[in-house]
């Protein structure tokens, strides 16, 4: 299980992206957000992007998730996220 | 009932699918012997017999992964092999929009006769009609086709000998023909195919290897959920799944995540689910040395609890039942 | 108790509930926005449908909403010109393609897809795109979560909007915790996100210490989407709006300001006459909303009021309390 599928910007003609989420491209308007380019993690709400995903923020969700998994499990499943 | 016009919603495999199941049976049924579930059941002059029929109407008629012709014969084929029979013969019927190529109508009967060659049946005889421009979307298919079982078979469709205990079984990922045609239609890029594909060899094969297969049936509109629910009802035993274990590729999730779509609720063409007692593990091996098993998986368990319901533990140990919708799934907003 | 369509999805959909001790409950306030909103809307919708020259544009949550007779996934099986759509902007696309059509768009939602019905409405009037409407019903969060206490529903904390606040930042809630000392923690959507949170508000009420606390840093920033907020302020305006189970809340809908009142549906078609009723005999959707009652304690749930025939408001949208109970949950395990 992964976080909410962020959309990756692909590439950016005026103001719309072309965005990757989880692998089906997809073009969103970026008028909404600022300070956005490409290799950036946009969250799409109705064909619109209305965030910047903060990576920093989402690996450290990602971690504690880790964490939590390797508790409930007594496994590493860092590989099975990595996946 | 409790719409009185036919909606697109009563085509999607859902509960208004089955209401209309329910006045077609209790008006044609005479023959309460013959066992009506994916394929009819009978004892003929010719042994025990299969027999089914299918429509297809999928638009556009070229997909990533098959055609229209490629879904009409591997969806006879499927409905016969999941009741146990070894399927034999196909008909063809034809309902052309006028203003059709010919050229892509040829390109489609191709696709039916190369189909119908590696699942090693004949198509043997069909009908053909056209009708005005608009009437119908370039082409509709039907096929009907016959098979025939061994009598240890006989009861596979029905479900007459699950029991708590068994093993349910699926041949891999679920939800990429349903996401395949709607990507297309919504012009979508991705890397999803429908998973079309024609069943009863692998299935031949598992049939051979023991005698512990109580159940068979092939998800297709309605998905996965709509088997589970169907069987827990019919077999009157509960039916635990486990999420973590429900064979899905990325793509498909990344896309069902986006859209907001449940991948239980969507339709496969090349998908078997497998109730089997204790001779499982040999079923599953049969089921994974096959090119299409490869992501063969064990879902989950009959059980004597709930019966009659279907129960997902989820991917953090949470528990939910799982149902089938009304009709058609639809992008939500949140 | 959460106050929002996607966490009660989110919630049911990880079987939170079954994995929580029996002395944390979850209460389902009025997030869905399809719940709360009256049914003379989609009437409203549904004559827009039936007036000559207008394509009525949806998003696919409004299709099979019941109006007061019928809905408009049933007059477009009727033959009836209403598409579903994706996003606003495929309305406006639509707009563009038929010049001689009038393109209505039903907006509804709450701070998340106003700025969005804002933003298609300022791009049709940079391009001079004068076919094009919205139908706005448009609701904002604060007062109707200050309401539900004023009315008397007992609840320890708020898992507040995970993307309401993304546009509108968190301080919106501030106000929540000073005036009634609850817990407010934005919340993320996913199994995690949604147990972190939990954990976050009970921390909180085991301290004695109410606090507004942001779960969802990955997306929500104190101040939130600047940019969204200014196009929603500039075309909106906050007026007096009736929720469905709950009653007229001040300051709580979302009108067009004038300048903008050319691209109000409103002016293009007769509008239903309406005196807002109470709900049909037996329905509690107004104490369920308020989290006073439970789907499970209504009597019309899943025998006269299911998905496939709804009732009441609960029961509309496949994120309301009773839809999302009664495909998750009913005959709990």
């Amino acid at each position: 299980m992964c976080l909410s599928i962020p959309a990756e910007i692909i590439s950016i003609t005026g103001d719309m992206a072309k965005v990757s989420v989880g692998g089906t491209m997809y073009n969103a308007s970026i008028k909404l957000v600022e300070d956005i380019n490409v290799g950036d993690f946009m969250l799409i709400h109705s064909g619109y992007g209305i965030a910047k995903i903060d990576e920093a923020e989402a690996n450290s969700t990602l971690n504690l998730m880790q964490e939590i998994k390797k508790k409930m499990y007594q496994k590493d499943y860092s590989k099975e996220l990595d996946n | 009932m409790s719409s009185n016009i036919i909606t697109l919603d009563h085509g999607s495999g859902g509960k208004l699918t089955m209401d209309l199941i329910k006045m077609f049976t209790s008006n044609f049924r005479k023959n309460n012997s013959i066992e009506m579930t994916d394929s009819a059941v009978f004892n003929s002059e010719l042994g025990i017999t299969a027999f089914t029929t299918d429509s297809y109407v999928v638009n556009p008629i070229y997909f990533p992964g098959g055609d229209i012709g490629k879904l009409a014969v591997c969806g006879t084929v499927n409905d016969l092999a999941v009741s146990g029979a070894i399927p034999k013969y196909l008909s063809c019927a034809f309902i052309l929009e006028e203003g059709l190529s010919i050229d892509e109508l040829e390109s489609i009967v191709k696709s039916m006769s190369k189909t119908a060659d590696s699942a090693g049946v004949s198509i043997i005889t069909g009908d053909t009609k056209v009708v005005e421009k608009g009437a119908c979307d370039r082409m509709f298919i039907n096929t009907a086709g016959v098979g025939f079982l061994q009598k240890k078979h006989k009861l596979i469709g029905s479900g007459a000998n699950v029991k708590p205990g068994d093993k349910i079984l699926i041949n891999g990922n679920i939800g990429d023909h349903g996401l395949a045609v709607l990507s297309i239609r919504n012009s979508f890029t991705n890397d999803i195919k429908s998973d079309c594909a024609p069943l009863n060899n692998l299935i031949k094969n598992c049939l051979a290897v023991n005698d512990s297969i109580h159940f068979m049936r092939d998800a297709t509109r309605g998905g996965l959920a709509a088997v589970l629910t169907e069987l827990s009802e019919k077999v009157n035993f509960g039916i635990s799944i486990n999420e973590k274990n429900i064979p899905l590729a990325e793509s498909t999730r990344g896309l069902c995540e986006f859209l907001g779509f449940d991948p239980l609720h969507l339709a496969n063409e090349g998908k078997v689910i497998i109730v089997a007692g204790d001779g499982w593990k040999e079923i599953l091996k049969t089921m994974e040395s096959h090119p299409l098993g490869k992501e063969s998986r064990v879902i989950g368990t009959i059980v004597d609890r709930y019966p009659g319901r279907v129960v997902l533990e989820t991917e953090i140990g949470g528990s939910r039942i799982i149902d089938i919708p009304a009709g058609m799934q639809l992008p939500r907003i949140c | 108790m959460e106050v929002c369509g996607g966490h009660t999805t989110s919630i049911h959909k990880f079987g939170i509930p079954s994995l929580l001790p029996d002395n944390i409950k979850l209460l389902s306030g009025p997030g869905c926005p399809v719940c709360v909103t009256s049914r003379y809307f989609i009437d409203d919708a549904l004559e827009c449908s039936r007036t000559e020259n207008i394509i009525l544009t949806t998003l696919g949550d409004l299709i099979r909403v019941p109006g007061t007779e019928t809905s408009l996934y049933k007059e477009k099986s009727k033959g009836r010109d209403i598409r579903i759509v994706y996003s606003v902007l495929d309305a406006l696309q639509i707009a563009k393609d038929n010049k001689d059509k009038k393109i209505v768009f039903p907006g509804i939602g709450f701070e998340t897809t106003a700025p969005l019905s804002a933003a298609a409405i300022l791009q049709a009037k940079e391009t001079g795109l004068d076919n094009f409407y919205i139908l706005s019903a448009h609701k904002i969060m604060p007062p109707v979560m200050k309401a539900l206490i004023t009315e008397g529903v007992k609840i320890n904390g708020y898992i507040c909007p995970g993307h309401v606040s993304v546009i509108t930042g968190t301080e919106i809630y501030k106000s929540i915790v000073e005036d009634y000392k609850l817990g407010c923690v934005v919340s993320g959507f996913e199994a995690l996100d949604i147990l972190q949170s939990i954990y976050m508000l009970v921390n909180q009420i085991e301290k004695n210490q109410p606090a507004l606390e942001n779960q969802y840093t990955r997306a929500v920033k104190k101040k939130g989407n600047k940019k969204a907020l200014a196009m929603m302020n500039r075309v909106f305006e906050t007026s007096d709006d009736w929720w469905r189970g709950i009653g007229t809340i001040p300051g709580s809908g979302l009108s067009l300001k004038s300048e903008f009142k050319s691209f109000d549906a409103r002016q293009i078609f007769n509008p239903v006459e309406r005196t807002e009723s109470e709900e049909e005999k037996g329905c509690i959707c107004g104490k369920i909303l308020k989290g006073f009652k439970t789907p499970a304690d209504c009597p019309l749930f899943s025998h006269l009021c299911t998905p496939v025939n709804p009732v009441g408001a609960c029961m509309v949208s496949g994120e309301g309390s009773c839809a999302t109970w009664y495909k998750y949950k009913r005959e709990a395990v």
